[in-house]
């Protein structure tokens, strides 16, 4: 029997993503530079999360035209970023076929209490998290890949550092726990018990999870594969700095050979400058992205 | 017997596992020096073009065709598939080009037509296997030193020639280690 959008078939292309970069792209040209870099796929967007930032007003869905050239120009998979709760905007994205849905606290939010029933979807769902409660949560809503809110469009890795160690140490301290300390767990952390039981089974998510929010040198993408990553996405780190083209390419190898820092440095050398950025401990909390979702 | 599994980017851990699991002693390989001594290397699921653009900045193309030559057999799949063809339709992408057939990219369409289905394979025995395709490729045509061994719809999604094996979907994905027992049996001239 010929099964489509099983839970197998949405995380596996996530699966296939390990390893990689996933590059914010506003045009056509921008999306080319980022395959011919090396990235596993691009997020098809209208302006980046620093402009979103700077800009201010409503941030919503892109322009479908601008999606859809983003398909045209590249082989690689395509995904794009529809509001937290707006499930329209998700039934658009899945109609014009991109191949991942970020429901994304770097747009407004569109519901203050609810996410997308993400089950109803073919298309897969990546979401953002900043502790281990909030990724089982979505998880339980249909999510088929986990990437830490760290704080979007500032340049500095902070607070995706902060996520994904909060993440991994809850994951560890799950794991060690006896079975009938399980639920108060769940109770504490807000997460679907099922989900907890499994996660401490198994000693990891049962999705992949990727770093984001604040991700602008090829150090920081091997300092968030070390701490746990399964892969890096880069939104404003790339095409805001001085030379994306280089940029883009020493991220992809830097995150390849983390572990590394002979190849780290060779890498790190004569690519320009990176997008100044905007220190995270400078924001105020009305400020902050990643605070959106619930 | 030593398999390596390419790891530059992709689903190497579960390739990792079921090479373990299958028999025989799994090795991550991150650099081209590793692939000296090797009897297998499996190269994962992944994204093609990355994984290409990746084993040439880092000197794995000759080096893996070097050993070909003296006899390693090379695994595929998926993107393995992509990087093991000779020609790959539209694109003149970075490929091995060990195997002779030509490949169709993102065949199956987008993500949103990615499925699983059983088939049939004669050439591992047992019931029919789960094959999860994810922009999915499939070989279009093959030259006459290759052996078709499952097709789809039609469609070629395994085929072998010599000491080589491609598969257009992820076994790895699954718990069936039958594509793997199978590579080792080619390798260690049982099939």
């Amino acid at each position: 029997m010929v099964e489509k959008a099983t839970f197998t078939v949405k995380k596996g292309l996530a699966e296939m993503l390990k390893g990689g970069v996933i590059m914010d792209v506003t045009t056509p040209e921008q999306a080319k530079i980022a395959e011919d870099a090396g990235a596993v796929a691009v997020m098809a967007l209208e302006r980046v999360p620093a402009d979103i930032r700077a800009q201010g007003g409503v941030a919503r869905m892109s322009d479908p035209a601008i999606i859809e050239a983003i398909m045209e120009a590249v082989t690689i998979p395509v995904m794009a970023k529809c509001r937290i709760g707006h499930f329209v905007e998700a039934q658009i994205l899945e109609a014009l076929g991109v191949d991942y849905i970020d429901e994304s606290e770097v747009l407004t939010p569109a519901d203050e209490e609810h996410h997308i029933d993400k089950h109803q979807f073919k298309v897969p769902f990546v979401c953002g998290c900043r502790n281990l409660g909030e990724a089982l949560r979505r998880i339980g809503e249909g999510a088929a890949m986990m990437r830490t809110k760290g704080e979007a469009g500032t340049g500095d890795v902070v607070e995706a550092v902060r996520h994904m160690r909060r993440v991994m140490s809850e994951i560890r301290k799950l794991a060690s726990m006896r079975e009938d300390e399980l639920m108060a767990a769940a109770k504490e952390m807000q997460a679907p018990y099922e989900l907890v039981v499994q996660v401490a089974r198994e000693g990891k998510l049962p999705v992949v999870n990727f770093a984001a929010g604040g991700i602008a040198t090829p150090a920081d993408a091997a300092l968030m594969m070390e701490l746990g990553a399964d892969g890096i996405f880069v939104g404003s780190g790339i095409f805001k700095s001085d030379n994306p083209a280089a940029r883009a390419r020493a991220i992809v190898d830097a995150t390849a050979h983390y572990s590394d820092p002979d190849i780290l440095a060779k890498v790190s050398r004569g690519i320009g400058e990176p997008m100044r950025g905007l220190a995270a401990a400078s924001l105020k909390e009305e400020e902050k992205l990643q605070v959106r979702g619930w | 017997m030593r398999v390596g599994v390419l790891a530059l980017q992709g689903d190497v851990a579960e390739h990792l596992s079921m090479t373990g699991a299958a028999g025989a002693e799994a090795v991550e390989v991150r650099y081209s020096s590793q692939i000296d001594g090797l009897d297998g290397l499996i190269i994962p699921g992944g994204e093609s073009t990355t994984v290409g653009k990746l084993m040439e900045r880092f000197g794995f193309l000759d080096e893996i065709r070097k050993h070909a030559a003296r006899g390693l057999g090379v695994f595929g799949t998926c993107t393995g598939l992509i990087l093991l063809a000779r020609e790959v339709e539209n694109s003149g992408q970075v490929r091995l080009g060990l195997m002779d057939f030509e490949v169709k990219r993102n065949a199956f369409g987008r993500q949103v037509d990615s499925f699983e289905a059983d088939i049939e394979i004669p050439a591992i025995g047992g019931p029919p296997m789960r094959a999860v395709f994810i922009r999915a490729p499939y070989i279009l045509s093959v030259g006459p030193g290759v052996e078709v061994l499952a097709r789809f719809e039609d469609k070629i999604v395994l085929a072998r020639q010599g000491r080589h094996l491609a598969c257009a979907f992820h076994p790895e994905v699954t718990s069936d280690t039958r594509l793997h027992r199978y590579f080792l049996d080619t390798l260690a001239g049982r099939a």
